[in-house]
């Protein structure tokens, strides 16, 4: 009996230490990349401690106007919303199929595409890569959108999402006369909102961070993302840390914003991974 | 309004599910206008059949008619029938109102008759209030409402009800089970309404329909699937108390035996179940004077277990003949105890004898008695 009043005292302390300890962790980077935006180039190897001396505020603007920063966050913007856009479409509309349309071979051509998840990235860059200069599409927004319009994580996640959807609620609509096309659209992807929700969220942090694929197929600085715009601050200006730290702390910034609302989202998506 | 009722025909109708037959050759036959009542025990494939009917389900062999109609190739809402599905599906991000004009709105009705005939079926249902709201707002029986109203409003030409009543307590679902009947009378509609539970079924089919196993044992009146059950599994099935069963084997001389009977079989059979309805055995206690009453005719003895007492009627169980326990209902005036001896004679004329497949043979002849001293 007081062993388990003396557990039951201990344990939320533990696990709240756990947790502090594990934040930590993970927001230390962001921490030191926003400490490291207030200092002089040369303080931040300087050693003389954590804390910038006097907060460079200056570095701001500068390290925004060094290059058109404007324009990357436009690009950034339009890569990102119809990359989502994009997703949403195949996602729901396959996902569905996957879920609920019973066609022969359906089964392994799902195991088909959940086996291209274990290819890396990296690998189809290449490819991706020689489609779109066959089609003259390199430095274009056809040729950086076109190849990210299709996720197969967001289709596993819409399919998953559309097999706990209850099937009677189709089957209603079925009898009040809908064909397939207008079940899908009135009653099952209104009722996978969250869903599309999450996929939403899940699929703009992913194009808003993808720095390899819009460097490969982008050239000019008109269409540069802001990725892109942060790892030139390598060349341009021989690695200056403070000016790449303050445009990755306003690119964090959109994504940290979005979170703060949508939080909600994205414990959904995790837990919906987990339904088979 | 009403348009004219349509009947239902299935033949040889078929569904498998894998190795599971849900539904097993069945012939079914519903009048226009008329209420069937289609009942069995869970599992036994009466959703199958009802969505085998709303062309929810494609079946692997038989005809569907609906009318005059084959409907076999024709889309769920081309059949002219409307469903009312156990958990409602209502849908839950519409109104009231929407969930209720959407299959019109499906069909491109125009706005002011939907508009009409949701009010209207609003109405009849006394849903007028809560058109704005949404079915995660309502209670159990106003979804129960809207989902019979979402059915009502196109008019069908066949209403098909599966289990609707089963999410009710149980005050609403004797009041909703009189407004379905009331429905029906006023409507006319034909309409088929799937149960597990017997006294539903009994109380609201014109004809009952029992089922067991994907196959349709029996279809007859209420009244006829009582008292003349085709199979022991019908008879076991339909009737609270459940009607009392008692095993009998095969006999030298060609008759069947148990407990303290012996009947004259023709054709001889190797065994079969005698069944006596509760309401079919007399129980006559021991205090009974023969200058009052005049003497009863026992036909086995037996001692009281227990005695419900449900106001209207008495069940007393009885160590009855074989090793279940026997339900005679009685009236309440009868005065007996746990423990008293009783004299129990039976209503030979009404009750059955199955033989050893479950299958009818009628009812037995009067039994040659080897009566037990109590
Ligand atoms: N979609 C399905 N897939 C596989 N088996 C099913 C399916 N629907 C029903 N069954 C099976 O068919 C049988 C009859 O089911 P059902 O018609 O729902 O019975 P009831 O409505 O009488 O309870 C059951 O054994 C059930 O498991
Ligand atoms: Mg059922």
């Amino acid at each position: 009996m007081r062993r388990r009043t003396r557990a039951a005292r201990t344990l939320p302390v533990l696990r709240a230490a756990l947790l502090l300890g594990a934040c930590l962790v993970m927001a230390a980077p962001f921490l030191w990349m926003a400490v490291t935006s207030l200092m002089g180039q040369l303080e931040v190897f300087s050693g003389r401690g954590i804390l910038p001396a006097a907060p460079l505020w200056s570095n701001y603007p500068e390290a925004l106007t060094a290059q058109p920063f404007g324009r990357y966050l436009l690009n950034s913007l339009v890569f990102s919303v119809a990359v989502v856009a994009g997703q949403i479409v195949t996602a729901t509309t396959a996902g569905y199929a996957f879920a609920r349309i019973d066609f022969p071979g359906r089964q392994k051509l799902f195991m088909l595409f959940l086996a291209t998840m274990m290819v890396p990235v990296v690998i189809v860059l290449i490819p991706r890569f020689l489609l779109i200069d066959a089609l003259g599409w390199i430095d274009t927004y056809q040729g950086l959108i076109s190849t990210e319009l299709v996720s197969v994580w967001g289709i596993f996640l819409m399919r998953q999402y559309f097999r706990t959807l209850p099937r009677e609620l189709e089957d209603a609509a079925r009898v009040d006369g809908a064909g397939p096309l207008r079940v899908f659209i009135s009653v099952a992807l209104p009722l996978a909102k969250p869903a599309v929700a999450t996929l939403a969220l899940f699929a703009f942090i992913d194009a808003w961070k993808n720095l390899l694929w819009p460097l490969l197929a982008t050239r000019s600085m008109e269409m540069r993302v802001v990725e892109v715009g942060i790892a030139a601050f390598h060349s341009t200006y021989e690695i200056n840390w403070p000016y790449q730290m303050a445009a990755g702390v306003v690119a964090v910034l959109p994504i940290a914003l979005l979170f703060l609302f949508t939080q909600r989202y994205f414990v959904r998506g995790i837990q919906l991974e987990g339904i088979r | 309004m009403t348009p004219a009722p349509r009947g239902v025909t299935l033949r040889g109708v078929v569904k498998r599910f894998g190795s599971v037959t849900a539904v097993a050759d069945a012939d079914l036959e519903i009048r226009p206008g008329e209420l069937m009542a289609l009942v069995g025990p869970s599992g036994c494939g009466k959703s199958t059949l009802l969505r085998l009917i709303a062309g929810l389900e494609e079946p692997g062999g038989g005809e569907i008619l609906i009318g005059e109609r084959p409907v076999n190739d024709i889309p769920p809402g081309d059949r002219d029938v409307a469903m009312v599905f156990q958990s409602y599906a209502l849908y839950p991000h519409m109104t009231v109102a929407a969930n209720l004009g959407f299959g019109l709105r499906v069909r491109g009705t125009d706005r002011g008759e939907i508009e009409e005939r949701v009010e209207r079926t609003a109405r009849i249902l006394g849903l007028g209030d809560l058109l704005a709201r949404r079915p995660g707002q309502l209670s159990g029986g106003q979804q129960q409402r809207v989902a019979l109203g979402r059915a009502m409003v196109r008019d069908p030409g066949v209403f098909l009800f599966d289990e609707p009543l089963s999410n009710l307590d149980a005050g609403l679902r004797l009041r909703t089970r009189d407004q379905i009947a009331s429905l029906h009378q006023r409507l006319g509609t034909t309409m088929i309404f799937v149960t597990h539970d017997q006294t539903e079924a009994l109380s609201l089919g014109q004809r009952v329909a029992v089922m067991d196993r994907g196959e349709i044992l029996q279809v007859g009146t209420p009244d006829a699937v009582y008292r003349r059950p085709a199979s022991l599994f019908v008879a076991a099935f339909v009737g609270s108390p459940p009607i009392n069963r008692l095993g009998l084997s095969g006999t030298d001389d060609g008759g069947v035996a148990g407990g303290p009977f012996r009947f004259a079989t023709d054709p001889p059979l190797a065994a079969a179940t005698l069944a006596v309805r509760p309401e079919d055995l007399t129980v006559t206690p021991p205090s009974f004077r023969p200058d009052i009453t005049p003497p009863v005719r026992a036909d086995f003895t037996a001692t009281v277990l227990r005695v419900e007492a449900l106001g209207s009627e008495q069940r007393v169980h009885l160590d009855g003949p074989g090793s279940a326990t026997w339900i005679a209902r009685t009236p309440p005036s009868l005065r007996v105890d746990p423990g008293d001896p009783v004299h129990v004679s039976v209503a030979w004329e009404r009750t059955h004898l199955f033989g050893p497949d479950g299958s009818r043979v009628g009812a037995p002849p009067r039994p040659i008695h080897i009566l037990r001293d109590s």
